[in-house]
């Protein structure tokens, strides 16, 4: 297996998609001839052509929609968004075109496509550039929400993504763009609605996505210095939850840390955390506990910032609390 | 060819014989019938929610859909009956649709404002003013992808036309050079505003001035007229040299949905329309003229119609409403099994 970056992951997994299935373009706003903003595209444009990665003009809104269009003709569009800040010009045609065109036609129209681009705190970038929105797509019935938290699983995911006959909302962190992993080369296909057991462990569960997996790994390895082994649990897809695996999990350890980014306040933390209470409340021998970004608009200054985001120690203290050692 | 057969109507230059002639003042007489049963029903309560007749508006419907190709791909806000049955969607369907029964267009999962054909390419039936938009620049894009000579005529009105989404949309398909119509259904009011109370520049077609997209203003209450606009149009958009937008003058009769008796404007107003430039008057008018007909067949066609739009209604009144099972069917293609809380139960 190579060594390469989450950001290689991702482009190879465009580039075979897009080999395979002349239908697959890709469109966003410096995607070809800057080769992306975050070099995710690298090389797309001279391999494919420019009828195939297209640059766009800022309109978020009108190339999100583009997109939907081109979905419901069968085409497969992957619709970049520089990061999902911008998104939020594009709402309308996520949440009132994408995610219902299938329920509202009766069946008759898909929109089998893929948005994507850098999600979640990016540094020192301030509040317009740095936040976790996926509570809110993944809110919305009708879309999938997929996060990958190392190499492998992006490409793994994306190319399962851009082969899926739905919307799939495929957010990526800014953050781990830089990171090495072993990724298979060729066909790795990751199926969307599955979690992933990222450390067996048999004393608390800690559910972690996106950049807090890598932030629970973490704290798994400095709590099993002090004896509690952790079970960390990627959901990798947050709509489908794979919620069988989660409390699989818990029914194990009885007790849960579910950490976010993202703010606390109906959060992804808290749907887990209900989905556990439904599902395994018997198994519970504690409250669940979260540990989520504070509820604040990003700060710039380095110290504040730190203070907004969840940390690993953050992560050690809770489950320590969550198992009965504290 | 016999003498008969020569018969019709020529509009600046262009033939229309009397085949053509009927049709076109038959769906348009359908769809105005059509229209008040609705508004009937809405009456009635049986037809819920928002309700967006487009009396008034026939010949834009009719000679649009007599100037496509039935491969171009067409969309158009919720005011949206008139398009889908122009198009030749069974009549039936979409009336079952507005009564929320089983074999409604989208099995009763839309009503009024999302009526969709995939078989006719009618795209929707879009809820959200100006959403089509942006949508519609998708099919345009992938008929460029996909070079496959079909036309997108993306319909709104004048209010969708103040939504930025739209000006998005006509940057990149002047840009691209994508084949695809805009077109405006100007009835003057959006809702209760009318177009010098919302809009700086109200000769709509002068919109796309600074896209470089040309434009064109027609008179919608003249089937014959707007069908040979259409037409060229339409021939721009495919001939390759991007997009155009049409602004199609017209007036809709009723409120902007069933629940706006429409204060904001004078009864003179509405009378000056109606009895002046009525499209199936003024067509009903010239095959007279021509010879075509007569005032004592139209009446006999308009009982006929008639009564063909309630029979339908009763049949479309007699289906099942849907089954309980279709709640969680159409939200995706390939559910995941086990990974969906969303069992339908209730704990």
């Amino acid at each position: 297996m190579n060594k390469i970056t989450y950001r290689e992951a991702l482009n190879q997994a465009m580039a075979e998609e897009m080999s395979r299935d002349e239908n697959v373009f890709l469109m966003g706003e410096e995607v070809a001839e800057y080769n992306g903003a975050y070099k995710v595209s690298q090389g797309l444009l001279e391999k494919f052509g420019s009828k195939r990665v297209i640059d766009t003009p800022i309109t978020e809104l009108g190339f999100a929609g583009l997109g939907v269009g081109a979905a419901m003709t069968g085409l497969r569009p992957v619709i970049e968004f520089m990061t999902w800040n911008f998104a939020m010009l594009a709402l309308d045609q996520i949440v009132n075109a994408a995610a219902k065109m299938k329920y509202m036609s009766g069946g008759q129209y898909s929109v089998p496509m893929v948005f994507r681009g850098a999600g979640g705190s990016a540094a020192r970038v301030g509040a317009q550039h740095s936040q976790s929105l996926e509570n809110w797509m993944a809110n919305i019935p009708g879309l999938k929400v997929v996060m990958p938290s190392n190499p492998a699983d992006a490409k793994g995911l994306l190319k399962a993504s851009i082969r899926d006959n739905d919307t799939v909302i495929f957010i990526e962190n800014e953050i781990n763009y830089g990171d090495v992993g072993a990724v298979p080369e060729g066909e790795y296909i990751i199926p969307l609605g599955k979690a992933d057991i990222k450390r067996a462990g048999t004393d608390v569960t800690i559910v972690a996505h996106s950049r807090m997996t890598g932030f629970a790994l973490e704290a798994a390895k400095q709590l099993a210095e002090q004896g509690i082994e952790a079970e960390v649990v990627d959901p990798r897809t947050i709509r489908p939850l794979d919620i069988d695996t989660i409390v699989g999990s818990v029914a194990k350890t009885n007790c849960a840390v579910v950490v976010e980014e993202g703010w606390r306040f109906a959060g992804i933390g808290a749907e887990i955390s209900a989905c556990i209470m439904e599902r395994a409340f018997d198994d519970l021998d504690a409250p669940v506990i979260r540990v989520t970004g504070k509820d604040v608009p990003m700060p710039y200054a380095a110290n504040l910032e730190l203070m907004a985001l969840p940390s690993v120690g953050d992560i050690v203290e809770a489950a320590r609390v969550a198992s009965g050692r504290a | 060819m016999s003498a008969k057969q020569k018969n019709g109507i020529t509009h600046e230059g262009d033939f229309y014989d009397e085949a053509a002639l009927h049709e076109m003042h038959d769906t348009m007489l359908f769809i105005r019938r059509f229209e008040e049963k609705a508004g009937q029903l809405y009456g009635l309560k049986k037809i819920g929610g928002f309700c967006h007749l487009c009396n008034g508006q026939e010949a834009v419907c009719v000679g649009l859909a007599t100037a496509a190709d039935a491969k171009d791909y067409m969309m158009t806000s919720y005011r949206d009956h008139g398009h889908i049955l122009a198009r030749g969607t069974d009549p039936e369907a979409v009336m079952a649709e507005l009564l929320g029964r089983a074999g409604g267009v989208v099995k009763g999962k839309g009503g009024s404002m999302h009526m969709f054909d995939i078989e006719k390419n009618f795209a929707g039936g879009n809820g959200i003013v100006g959403e089509q938009v942006p949508i519609g620049l998708g099919f345009a894009f992938s008929s460029w992808y996909k070079d496959n000579g079909r036309v997108t005529i993306c319909i709104m009105g004048d209010g969708g036309i103040n939504q930025g989404a739209v000006y998005e949309s006509f940057n990149m398909a002047a840009l691209w050079k994508l084949p695809i119509v805009f077109l405006v259904e100007n009835n003057q009011y959006a809702m209760g505003t009318s177009l010098d109370r919302a809009s700086a520049e109200t000769q709509l077609y002068k919109r796309g001035i600074s896209f470089k997209i040309p434009g064109m203003k027609i008179d919608g209450m003249d089937v014959l007229e707007f069908n040979k606009k259409m037409r060229e149009a339409i021939e721009h958009a495919r001939s390759g040299q991007g997009p155009i937008l049409v602004e199609a003058n017209t007036y809709r009769y009723r409120g902007h949905s069933m629940s706006d008796p429409a204060t904001y404007r004078t009864r003179a107003e509405v009378d000056e329309w109606r009895s002046g430039r009525d499209p199936i008057a003024r067509l009903q008018n010239q095959m007279i003229e021509a010879g075509l007909s007569t005032a004592e067949a139209f009446k006999q066609k308009d009982k006929d119609l008639k009564k063909q739009v309630a029979e339908m209604a009763k049949a479309a009144e007699a289906q099942p409403e849907p089954a309980a099972s279709e709640l969680w069917t159409d939200i995706y293609s390939d559910p995941i099994e086990g990974a969906y809380p969303e069992t339908g139960k209730v704990y």
